[in-house]
């Protein structure tokens, strides 16, 4: 186990509560990357974070510099919206920056703002982190007396509001159009494609750019350092370094950054650095990769690197860095079941396959558990989802059974992912665990009908 | 139980500075008048209408839309368990049901002296330190049923208070928002935003 730890970009400061206050943050070199960035043209700030080829860090792992790129010239103005909305199932590390390095976001953030032009920047936090908005406002407020944000920072003369703003419960709204729905002061339902980035029509239909934390909390150290230095770490297509955060049954469970690409799964699983193995000495059954909405992934697949271009084609995604460990002693069909409902819970409506296949995916799987299955559910289940995302559906390959990958990503029949991704941890785990499901089945004594009450889909399902 | 009251009518006008179209202060204000009465009622959201410019049936839309508005009263603590896929694999069906039995109540309910309420709830993103629940929106990571027996005891008793606010109250730090601060005026020489509406 070959593990190259280096230097950490973005959790450097998590230990250190001195660094919450400007004091701390700038005496371990804070708001240097910006001073950096105000010495250059804003235009030569985007080349260098173009030529870092940082990708985005929030799930769909598109390139920063790109993004900001397709902002039509001359029609300001131009905003910024931070999405700190981190609601993926078993995702916890954009937290780590919020609550532990909140001027680290602050200052990624007035960089990216100098760097597009944005006249105002909202950084919306997700409504359940109290602590991570009392911190942040806590952040911004100092980085206002010190004139790091504002009105002529730092005497260059650009100027830029910064606005902390959260949200009240609601996962879709991770969605960036959702996103800016719900910071207009609307329902947080996504929205229509094309145009498909709010580059071109996004917050009050001006052009903007919508971040993770973890992606804009990069920009400093880029700053400092050089796209160079950045490009020295990682893989050829995965540079830089990546917050995982891994949990279920490790004996470690942990958010952990590790050089991009060149780690693999079974280093942040099983390395005494990282989550440190299995729990009581078990055995891995499955994981979940890059969040709840990633196909899962199975012991063979520990040696995939954790790069975005090796775990695509291989048939998953590393979304949202958030890794989940399921040992032998899972019950793979309640653990799917659980995801199933978190969509169906959280699908916002709008689009009829999402809004009753999920429903009706949580309902049939319920009734599965619960002893009032029918022979052919597992189809149904397959059928709906189907209807949900057109196959074939990524999925990883098995070598054993000569079953090749499929790649990701998944065909849609909804305007956003959330649909889609229900399919994930159902499809995974009836190819995979089919026994269980039929384990499931053949206890089904009950008449048809038991278990068949759609009131008991909402959060508390009755088990 | 009722309108803004005049220091939250105050802030509620520092808030809508923030923003260059007012609706988006639609969510804060919600919370605002959680934060007031720890409910959103109907007098609340008809105030926020006649701030915002809008019908009721909008802010009522929007309301409704998300899990942390609660349109009747709930406990002065609610105890959300997340039982989402990383806290379920290390016990968190368990803890809610440890919750609900310690507490008397069904998931959802509200104890008959109006302390707490228990929720079960998705994932909170506190996945590495699971079985995690929060109250009021404070977390309380890798819990037990004996530790959660202990947080009740104390919560009961006052003893974390400090930590723990009234339902309703997120943020105890409000951002400043002095006159030289709003909606992009920080940003000289830009066009006017179409449709702005500045602070009046």
């Amino acid at each position: 186990m070959a593990v190259s730890e280096v230097a950490p970009i973005v959790s450097a400061r998590r230990a250190d509560p001195g660094a919450r206050s400007i004091e701390g943050y700038l005496a371990d070199g804070g708001y240097e990357g910006l001073r950096a960035a105000l010495a250059r043209p804003p235009g030569e700030v985007v080349d260098e974070v173009k030529a870092a080829q940082l990708l985005g860090r929030g799930g769909a792992g598109f390139p920063a510099g790109q993004k900001w790129g397709f902002l039509p010239p001359g029609k300001q103005p131009y905003y910024l919206v931070v999405n700190g909305d981190e609601s993926e199932p078993g995702t916890c590390k954009d937290r780590v920056i919020l609550e532990n390095d909140p001027h680290l976001l602050v200052e990624g953030t007035l960089i990216c703002a100098y760097a597009i032009g944005a006249a105002q920047a909202f950084i919306y936090i997700r409504g359940e982190m109290a602590l991570a908005q009392e911190r942040v406002i806590a952040a911004v407020e100092e980085a206002y007396q010190r004139g790091f944000a504002g009105r002529d920072i730092c005497g260059s003369g650009f100027s830029v509001d910064v606005v902390v703003h959260w949200g009240a419960g609601a996962y879709i709204v991770g969605e960036e159009t959702a996103l800016l729905e719900s910071l207009e002061g609307k329902r947080g339902m996504p929205r229509l494609k094309p145009p498909y980035f709010p580059a071109a029509i996004g917050l009050y239909g001006q052009p903007t750019v919508v971040n993770n934390v973890e992606t804009l909390a990069n920009l400093p150290w880029v700053l400092r350092h050089g796209a160079d230095a950045f490009l020295a770490l990682g893989t050829e297509r995965a540079h830089g370094t990546r917050l995982f955060a891994v949990s279920g049954h490790v004996r470690k469970p942990g958010v952990f950054e590790v050089e991009y690409g060149t780690t693999t799964f079974r280093d942040v699983i099983f390395d005494d650095r990282y989550a440190g193995g299995i729990r009581d000495g078990n055995q891995l059954k499955a994981f979940i990769p890059g969040g709840s909405s990633a196909p899962w992934l199975f012991p063979e697949h520990l040696d995939l690197a954790l790069d975005p271009s090796v775990v695509g084609p291989a048939g998953s995604m590393l979304g949202s860095g958030a890794i989940v460990v399921m040992d032998e002693t899972t019950d793979a069909v309640r653990a799917a079941l659980r995801l199933v409902r978190f969509y169906a819970h959280e699908s916002c409506g709008k689009c009829t396959p999402c809004r009753e296949g999920t429903t009706w995916l949580a309902t049939i799987l319920s009734r599965v558990v619960r002893g009032g299955g029918r022979a052919d559910d597992l189809d149904l289940l397959l059928d709906v989802a189907d209807n949900i995302s057109p196959p074939p559906f990524p999925r990883a390959g098995w070598a054993d059974q000569a079953i090749a990958p499929v790649p990701f990503p998944y065909r849609r029949t909804t305007i956003c992912d959330l649909g889609p991704s229900v399919v994930s941890p159902l499809r995974s785990a009836i190819e995979r665990f089919r026994p269980e499901f039929e384990a499931y089945l053949a206890r089904a004594v009950a008449a048809d009908g038991e278990g068949d009450d759609p009131a008991a889909i909402p959060v508390a399902v009755s088990r | 139980m009722a309108r803004l009251n005049p220091d939250n009518l105050v802030i509620a006008r520092q808030i809508l500075g923030r923003y260059p179209h007012s609706r988006s202060a639609l969510i804060p204000l919600l919370h605002l008048a959680q934060e007031q009465d720890g409910w959103v009622s109907e007098e609340a959201m008809v105030h926020i209408a006649e701030l915002l410019d809008v019908t009721p049936a909008e802010v009522l839309g929007t309301a409704s839309f998300y899990e942390m508005f609660k349109r009747e009263p709930v406990g002065r603590y609610l105890v959300n368990v997340c039982t989402n896929i990383s806290c379920l694999l290390v016990g968190g069906e368990e803890l809610l049901e440890h919750c609900t039995e310690r507490l008397g109540v069904p998931v959802g309910g509200t104890t008959e002296d109006g302390v707490f309420s228990v929720e079960e709830v998705e994932c909170i993103a506190a996945c590495t330190d699971a079985p995690c629940l929060q109250v009021n929106y404070r977390y309380f990571p890798t819990m037990t049923p004996d530790a959660a027996d202990l947080l009740f005891d104390d919560l009961r008793a006052g003893r974390l208070d400090d930590v723990v606010p009234p339902h309703g109250t997120l943020s105890r730090l409000r951002p400043v928002a002095d006159a030289e601060r709003w909606a992009g005026r920080g940003a000289e020489g830009l066009p006017a935003v179409p449709g702005q509406q500045g602070r009046s």
